[in-house]
């Protein structure tokens, strides 16, 4: 196997998740997309680890999966919160802060 | 190309690796290209765990048996049962999401794919034929050790994050 085989599928993965971010207006489908990006970050930790026979790059992707995991409990957390303040959780109807 | 050509002369390492590697990287393409694509917020998350699940994959096939482990407990266990609640408690329309079609994809996409126009030109002229020997998979107790030795600092922060998420989850969420 070649490095560039995961780097690169890690790549395509991360700017899937980059156009979702950017493209969906959905609050709960904004965090999945965020999900694939964060997936994409572990592919290469752990190649980079497999490349230099190195634990750490586990290690990492471990913490990784970790502060995932919260960020997504806050994240839902505070889509909720939109979602009972404003009865909808369209992301570009949350603009009380635009001048 | 001397990515492909390197990809094509690999005659001395097992094939099969490079064959479930490409298997597994297309279904995971198509699976996120659904996710962000699809107009059902359901339908997305259970493509979502089809991402997941190719992505355990791969650490297996990297040899990381106990970060695949990991990452089907806690994201197939949890983050998409988290997902499946979030969707549930907003009535975010079980059926075909509203919002989708207000979407603006050109820029995003235009966005995406200029992004991975450099990644990929950096990556292959950066690491055009490194080859990636697994000879054997790292055992759970290496990892065990360099988490609960050089990491601890790391690791001991992380719960304290954990705890932090979880407590102010209940705060930003509860009602009253």
């Amino acid at each position: 196997m070649l490095l560039n085989q995961f780097l690169l599928l890690s790549a395509v993965l991360f700017c899937i998740g980059v156009y979702g971010v950017l493209a969906r207006k959905n609050g709960v489908l904004v965090l999945m997309s965020i999900e694939l990006i964060l997936n994409a970050v572990n592919i290469n930790l752990v190649a980079f680890g497999a490349l230099t026979a190195d634990v750490g790059g586990e290690v990492f992707a471990l913490f990784t999966i970790a502060v995932a995991a919260a960020e997504v409990g806050i994240g839902l957390a505070i889509v909720l919160l939109i979602y009972r303040n404003r009865r909808s959780i369209d992301l570009s109807e949350a603009d009380l802060l635009k001048g | 190309m001397s990515f492909l050509a390197a990809l094509s002369a690999d005659a001395d390492i097992v094939v099969a690796q490079n064959v479930f590697f490409a298997f597994i990287a297309i279904a995971m393409i198509y699976a996120a290209l659904r996710v962000v694509t699809t107009s059902n917020v359901v339908h997305a998350a259970l493509w979502l765990v089809l991402v997941l699940a190719g992505v355990a994959a791969q650490f297996i096939l990297l040899g990381s048996e106990f970060v695949a482990v990991t990452q089907v407990l806690v994201y197939i266990g949890a983050v998409v049962v988290l997902f499946l609640f979030g969707v549930m408690l907003t009535r975010a329309s079980l059926g075909d999401d509203e919002s989708v079609a207000k979407e603006k994809r050109g820029m995003a996409a235009f966005v995406g794919l200029l992004l991975f126009a450099v990644m990929a030109t950096a990556l292959i002229d950066t690491f055009e034929d490194n080859r990636l020997v697994v000879e054997q998979p790292q055992s759970v107790s290496t990892v065990s050790d360099a988490i609960f030795s050089k990491h601890i600092v790391a690791f001991e922060a992380v719960s304290v994050l954990l705890l932090a998420a979880l407590i102010g989850a209940i705060v930003v969420a509860r009602k009253d």
